[in-house]
């Protein structure tokens, strides 16, 4: 499956990396030459083989529905890029306010 | 020169005879001495004496506990992946410049509490990935023993500040090799846990079902007591197991009458550069002597390793990574917009290594291709883990092998990312299959370090520690010639 | 876009709709770390590293969420799987600050309930299926008017629990889409695992909607709607999302696959970029699969309270409550007891019923309060409702006591005797006030005696209120009567 510069293009935009022109099509090769490795993989017989998953036969630990919350020793102020009356600050979505259009 | 062993000024620092303060100033001084400084050996991103002398200066009020923690007075260097409250967590990115961490590592925590002295924040590959150190946003570290070499990675700066002799001891993580491979192309010990032995509750996630936290020493004992003291189970992290935590060090003097060591054949093939052969040919004959019974094995599914991890660990590391957006820490540069901004935080703030790894992660994680990436992957990587569970089932104890299949190649030696990705190919088995696995140096070649590899069934440490013990015994000075 | 279909053209078609609720569980902290999951606090103020989701932070499951999700995904017919896992949903919003959400994909923690919802015309009941339920975290909430050209981001709602129930497209009506949203809010409302508010945002409805036509079994092409904040705007964005689908097609065009968007009359298309919905899906690596014994799915089922169903039908047959009484007073499930606790300690099933859906629903509907909070409790009503049966207080005088309860909470014997609206009907006292009244009205009186039978009332009244409504209606009425005809 070789992967084209839309594919790149596409990928880039998923994972929200802004890539130059150039830088584009220098991936679609990297990513082509190391995907042609991978390649080996679809001659594996892995029928009936369950993926690897999980730690531990018990499954997941729970926790018992109460605090106290786990501290912070610093407030936001100190950490955060922009913060404004306690509220976090990134720039107005230039559109409707929805995931999808993020 | 080196640093003194943990045990010993552990036992002098309880005893009153040596003062936590005199241990850092040596550790200090030597700093200086080797140039560990970013215009030097570029070990560590940060560091802060100041705060190292507040820390010694408190060692003074525990001489009165009744059990002195097994790191009492020691300084410690932290591979700065691993949040600590006080010096920047920067993961080797531009994107975590100055990120000071509100919260502290539970590994860190339980150093503290064991008295270690916090010694600097250590170099490493951009948010691990990497087996140079020569993709660190901070520019890349020496190799101690050789400075036109790579120390190894991702945990370079680690295995660097132990081999230079400032630590006697440090932590480091794995994912595929990154504490391994550095401790081998150093010429130092170099621990990865049993997945799930260490948590990994403030070590940044780079994939998180093959992150450890690992440990690097001096000698087999240093990591010994280093693992003792942060191996156990954190209800912070669920995928921290619950299982008693013996005694490293238990070992440290038994000979290996009785154990089964299987070497495994694909990792000799006869492409194994014959030097390094030649040194684990010696190092086996050692364990002869030492009582053991060697026996040829096979793992078969060793060579679809590398496809099969560096589908996975980048699959989870574009997911891991896809909280670096410049909103609530880190980094954040503007463009047009929210969009705007994400795009030139992230690409502004992940070098190139990390960029195409978020890019090949998400490829093969999406639409139409995750059955044949990620799915497949994740079927060859029990596979895999069967194989080790079929080896150690059938009465083989540890596993030994060679760790690196070169030893510290030349700083910009190697430019093809997949040419890269082949240094982990005798490490990224044990991080796929969970299985613990270390390295201890077996000798020198044109003065480089080897590194021999043993590996345990889950959670048996305590006798692959015993293996290493018994063969740097009687290797003695022949470890590093 | 508002379209306007002639109905006769509608009727040619047939609306398939699957509804995806959102339910916010009632847990004291979050699903993945012990924040308070309360609402109201400042901005940012019930963080931390886990919902931050700062570098190196990782999940813990809240037992009490699994708990309420499996007590939910029970009370609506559902197969509890044993074994679930949870698994990442990677996308990039300012308010999910993993950037990616956990919830469960493949293996959810539910599969194949259903909901019934009425009967048709042949009585045979009308059940909507239910695909699955599953868990995930809730994110925080983007605030886009506060500051001028900013978006203000608050976590507090991030990790939040929800459940997401996701019904099989069998809905073909929004009259029925509406109706599985109220009976699904009133199992829940039922099983006390969440508020169920959709004004306070603890349950929000994505609607699935599609056309086809009459007599078709392959499904259309579905869009999604969204951002409907009542049940009744759900059942108007899907007429009209319904409308504009069969607009589009009787015109031979295509339905395009994507996101609408609800403004309280019309829908818009969501403006989104090609392939943003590609959610990369995978098992969640910080958390093992969630492993639930049999046995314990089994007892969640035994101790499941009774369901709204369940307790309308024991209405009805043991109380003979009409139709009408049984649906108000089971309409939620705190009201449902006290109306129980009056019935029981009273005796009288139907006064009780009369009571409860007169005095005290109007009470409170006026101070807003839930019934759980009522001042007047169930065995003081009873109480009350006894001493008018009994003929101690008019029927009149209980309702003033009823106000006096409800101002002061005492009890009603005492509020009768302090204000003074024990029923008298001592004869000699109110022969007395007969003569006064008689006396006072000679005219009245005279032509009652001559046969003008309407005017007791007014000389009954003129006594009651003499007697600031005490007088026992009964002796008064024959007292006269024997006064006037002597």
């Amino acid at each position: 499956m070789a992967v084209t510069i839309d594919d790149v293009r596409h990928i880039a935009t998923l994972a929200r990396l802004g890539l130059t022109d150039a830088r584009a099509a220098s991936i679609v090769a990297e990513l082509n030459t190391i995907l042609g490795h991978m390649d080996e993989l679809a001659k594996v017989d892995t029928d009936g083989v369950e993926e690897a998953i999980g730690v531990g036969a018990e499954g997941a630990p729970v926790r018992d529905d109460k605090g106290p919350p786990f501290p912070l020793a610093r407030s936001l102020d100190a950490f955060a890029p922009s913060v404004r009356d306690g509220f976090f600050l990134v720039p107005r979505l230039s559109t409707h306010e929805s995931p999808e259009e993020a | 020169m080196t640093a003194r062993s943990c045990a010993a000024v552990r036992a002098d620092t309880a005893a009153g005879r040596v003062k936590a303060a005199d241990t850092l100033t040596k550790a200090i001084d030597r700093a200086r001495e080797v140039n560990a400084g970013r215009d030097g050996l570029n070990i560590f991103a940060w560091r802060d004496d100041e705060d190292a002398r507040r820390q010694a200066a408190t060692i003074g009020d525990r001489l009165a506990d009744t059990t002195p923690g097994a790191l009492l007075g020691v300084p410690i260097a932290v591979k700065d992946n691993i949040a600590t409250l006080t010096m920047p967590t920067t993961c080797g990115s531009r994107i975590l410049e100055g990120y000071v961490s509100p919260y502290e590592a539970t590994v860190v925590k339980r150093l503290r509490e064991a008295g270690g002295i916090v010694f600097g924040k250590t170099n490493m590959d951009e948010f691990a990935m990497g087996s140079s150190t020569e993709h660190s946003a901070y520019g890349p570290t020496k190799n101690p023993i050789a400075l036109d070499r790579v120390p190894g990675g991702s945990s370079g700066g680690s295995a660097a500040a132990v081999a230079s002799g400032i630590v006697s001891i440090a932590l480091g993580s794995e994912t595929g090799g990154s504490v391994r491979q550095p401790a081998a192309f150093c010429g130092i010990v170099g621990v990865k846990p049993t997945y799930g032995r260490v948590s990994r509750f403030g070590l940044v996630a780079f994939a998180s079902s093959l992150d450890q936290v690992g440990v690097f020493g001096q000698t087999v004992d240093d990591a010994a007591v280093g693992l003792g003291v942060i191996a156990g189970h954190d209800a912070m992290d669920s995928t921290s197991a619950d299982i008693a935590v013996p005694d490293y060090t238990a070992g440290a003097n038994a000979d290996l009458k009785g154990l089964v060591v299987g070497l495994p054949k694909e990792y000799f093939p006869s492409s194994l550069d014959p030097q390094i052969r030649a040194k684990c040919d010696a190092a086996i004959e050692h364990l002869k002597a030492l009582g053991a019974t060697v026996k040829e094995v096979s793992l078969p599914n060793t060579d679809l390793a590398i496809p099969v991890y560096y589908i996975i660990a980048p699959a989870e590391a574009s997911s891991n990574l896809a909280r670096f957006d410049g909103v609530r820490y880190g980094l954040r540069l503007t463009g047009d917009g929210l969009r705007g901004m994400y795009e030139a935080t992230r690409s502004g703030g992940f070098g190139p290594e990390v960029t195409r790894r978020i890019l090949l992660g998400t490829y093969v994680l999406s639409a139409g291709y995750y059955d044949a990436y990620y799915r497949k992957a994740q079927q060859v990587r029990s596979l895999i883990a069967r194989d080790f569970r079929r080896v150690f089932d059938s009465g083989v104890h540890v596993l030994f092998t060679p760790t690196a299949p070169s030893t510290a190649f030349p700083i910009g030696a190697i430019s093809d990312p997949y040419e890269m990705y082949l240094s982990d190919i005798f490490t990224a088995t044990a991080n796929l299959a969970g299985v613990p696995a270390m390295s201890i140096p077996i000798g020198r070649i044109g003065g480089l370090p080897v590194g021999g590899q043993f590996l345990a069934s889950h959670f048996d440490e305590a006798r692959m520690f015993t293996a290493a013990y018994a063969l740097e015994r009687a290797l003695g000075a022949e470890a590093h010639a | 876009m508002t379209t306007s279909v002639p109905k006769s053209s509608l009727d040619g078609w047939e609306m398939v709709v699957g509804l995806e609720v959102h339910v916010q569980l009632k847990t004291r902290t979050k699903l993945f770390c012990a924040c308070s999951a309360q609402f109201g606090a400042a901005p940012n103020a019930n963080t931390c590293p886990v919902c931050l989701a700062l570098p190196g932070a990782l999940p813990v499951v809240n037992k009490q969420a699994v708990g309420l999700a499996t007590r939910a995904a029970l009370a609506i017919n559902c197969e509890v799987q044993p074994v679930s896992v949870f698994a990442r949903k990677n996308y990039f919003y300012p308010d999910s600050p993993k950037g990616y959400q956990i919830s469960q994909f493949d293996k959810p923690l539910a599969l194949r309930g259903w909901i019934e919802i009425g009967t048709r015309s042949d009585s045979s009941p009308i059940r909507i299926g239910v695909n699955r339920v599953h868990m995930e975290d809730d994110a925080g909430k983007s605030i886009h008017d506060r500051y001028a050209g900013a978006t203000a981001v608050d976590l507090n709602r991030s990790g939040v629990p929800l459940i997401e129930i996701v019904s099989e497209p069998d809905i073909r009506s929004a009259e029925q889409a509406g109706a599985y949203l109220r009976v699904l809010k009133q199992i829940l409302e039922y099983v006390d695992v969440s508020d169920v508010n959709m004004e306070e945002g603890s349950l929000r409805v994505d609607a699935n909607v599609s056309a086809r036509r009459r007599g078709d079994t392959k499904l259309g092409t579905k869009t999604e709607v969204k951002n409907m904040n009542s049940f009744s705007g759900v059942e108007r964005a899907i007429d009209v999302e319904f409308a504009r689908h069969v607009s589009v097609l009787e015109a031979g065009g295509v339905i395009e696959q994507q996101t609408m968007l609800w403004d309280g009359s019309t829908v818009r298309p969501a403006r989104s970029k090609e392939g943003s919905h590609d959610y990369r899906y995978f098992p969640e690596p910080d958390l093992p699969p969630l492993i639930l014994e049999q046995g314990w799915i089994d007892k969640a089922r035994h101790d499941l309270p009774e369901l709204p169903a369940a307790r309308q039908a024991r209405f009805a047959a043991d109380y003979k409550l009409s139709d009408y009484d049984v649906e108000v007073l089971t309409s939620n499930p705190r009201l449902a007891d006290y109306y129980e606790e009056v019935a029981r300690a009273h005796g009288e099933p139907k006064a009780a019923a009369n009571w409860v859906m007169g005095e005290v629903m109007a009470t409170i509907k006026t101070s807003g309060e839930d019934i759980s909070r009522f001042r007047v409790r169930p065995f003081d009503l009873a109480s009350l409702l006894g001493l008018v049966r009994d003929g101690i207080v008019s029927h009149t005088a209980g309702k003033q006591i009823f106000s006096h309860m409800v101002a002061t909470g005492d009890q009603p014997a005492q509020i009768a005797e302090r204000e003074g609206l024990v029923k008298i009907d001592d004869d000699s006292q109110l022969s007395a006030w007969i003569d006064e009244v008689i006396a006072e009205n000679p005219n009245e009186a005279e032509r009652l005696r001559n046969g003008e039978k309407k005017l007791q009332g007014v000389l009954v009244g003129a006594v009651m209120k003499k007697s600031k409504g005490r007088a026992d209606p009964r002796k008064l009425n024959q007292l006269l009567t024997t006064r006037l005809t002597s």
